[in-house]
């Protein structure tokens, strides 16, 4: 499929900017991550977009009810542990009925070296799913540029709130030993 | 205690007098009854829950309608839960954002047990230690003044503001707490559709 061959040669965060851009997605709150090292450099250097870095994922949520309020869309880019910082926030996606988005690399499933990653990141589909959040996987580079078309597409016109989990397969296992 | 202390409602009303275009985010607890009592307004969003989100909620309001003033008005409880949101801010630093916190140096929807701010906090400190470079403790009635002028208009950057204030609790003001009605509401007045 040429469609498949182009985003995997320019690779799967291109192909996440790409779905951001197209449903104009405005804010980008994040904590970084190794897995989003990529997508926060295109972030950073598209005009059109607005980065604002957090000292914790909860305070995304806050900031993309605001976004909304004002008339932009956004999204909470984080890691897996940043989904337990964020669970009372999500007060605001339910009560308000937010078109929410995040996107979420995973830590503590796949050839994970550090312990301490997995008691959150076994939950956090669980976490999300509990306060009400629709959650997709992408396991493979092939499959992130259709799983965020849709999601975005399910947040921002239809207004599920959504969360897209980049598997750490995919990503690749954090090497701690050299 | 003898540092001036204001008396709540009226501060407020005197932030919120001869409103035009101003945006309004309260924080949960008095300052949203504060904040409704001064007048309900379709350029209100009152927050009834998510403590600690309150400055957060007037960032990306702030970041996407920049030519447009946002007040957060908020409490001292509701600001310390979310403190490290002021580094949040500052990095962004809106010149359309102020942040007024209601320090009474008590959780007063909780019984009025001491806050932090009873105790060696300094709010303004801590504003200013993140890089807001505006950061204000109101001692005088021409202070007061002052700051509503300021937060009317867009400044160079974000301006955080502390009010001590009587820790008198006073009788609840309800505005609407349907938070889809509040959202559309907003967005309605800045002639944005529902979704």
């Amino acid at each position: 499929m040429a469609g498949t061959s182009r985003v995997d040669a320019l690779g799967w965060p291109a192909a996440i900017h790409a779905a951001l851009k197209k449903h104009d997605v405005r804010q980008v709150a994040y904590v970084p991550d190794g897995g989003h090292t990529e997508l926060l450099q295109r972030v950073h250097a598209d005009p059109a977009m607005t980065p604002v870095l957090l000292t914790s994922e909860q305070e995304g949520v806050g900031v993309l009810m605001g976004a909304w309020l004002g008339g932009q869309r956004g999204v909470l880019v984080m890691q897996s542990s940043g989904v337990g910082n964020c669970v009372n926030m999500l007060s605001l996606v339910r009560l308000c009925q937010l078109p929410f988005l995040a996107l979420v690399t995973m830590r503590g499933e796949w050839g994970e070296f550090n312990p301490w990653q997995v008691p959150m990141g076994s939950a956090t589909a669980q976490a999300l799913q509990l306060m009400g959040i629709q959650v997709q996987r992408a396991e493979t580079p092939g499959e992130v540029g259709a799983a965020m078309q849709a999601a975005c597409s399910m947040a921002f016109e239809g207004g599920t709130p959504m969360a897209v989990l980049l598997a750490q397969r995919l990503i690749g296992a954090k090497e701690f030993l050299k | 205690m003898t540092a001036p202390r204001f008396q709540r409602r009226p501060a407020v009303a005197r932030l919120l007098a001869g409103r035009r275009d101003l945006l309004v985010v309260s924080g949960l607890g008095a300052p949203t009854y504060d904040v409704a009592a001064a007048g309900d307004h379709d350029r209100n969003f009152y927050l009834w829950g998510a403590m600690g989100s309150a400055a957060l909620v007037g960032l990306g309001l702030a970041l996407a309608q920049p030519k447009t003033p946002v007040l957060v008005v908020t409490g001292d409880g509701e600001m310390l839960m979310g403190l490290g949101g002021l580094a949040t801010v500052a990095l962004c630093n809106p010149g359309n954002l102020s942040i007024v916190v209601l320090d009474n140096g008590l959780y007063g929807e909780t019984g009025g047990q001491e806050s932090h701010t009873s105790g060696p906090t300094d709010l303004p400190a801590v504003a200013r230690g993140c890089g807001i470079a505006d950061t204000r403790t109101v001692t005088s009635e021409a202070e007061l003044a002052a700051l509503a002028t300021r937060l009317h208009a867009i400044g160079n950057g974000t301006l955080f503001a502390r009010i001590p204030i009587d820790p008198a609790p006073l009788p609840r003001i309800l505005p609407p707490r349907d938070g889809v009605y509040l959202k559309n509401r907003m967005r309605s007045a800045l002639g944005l559709s529902p979704l």
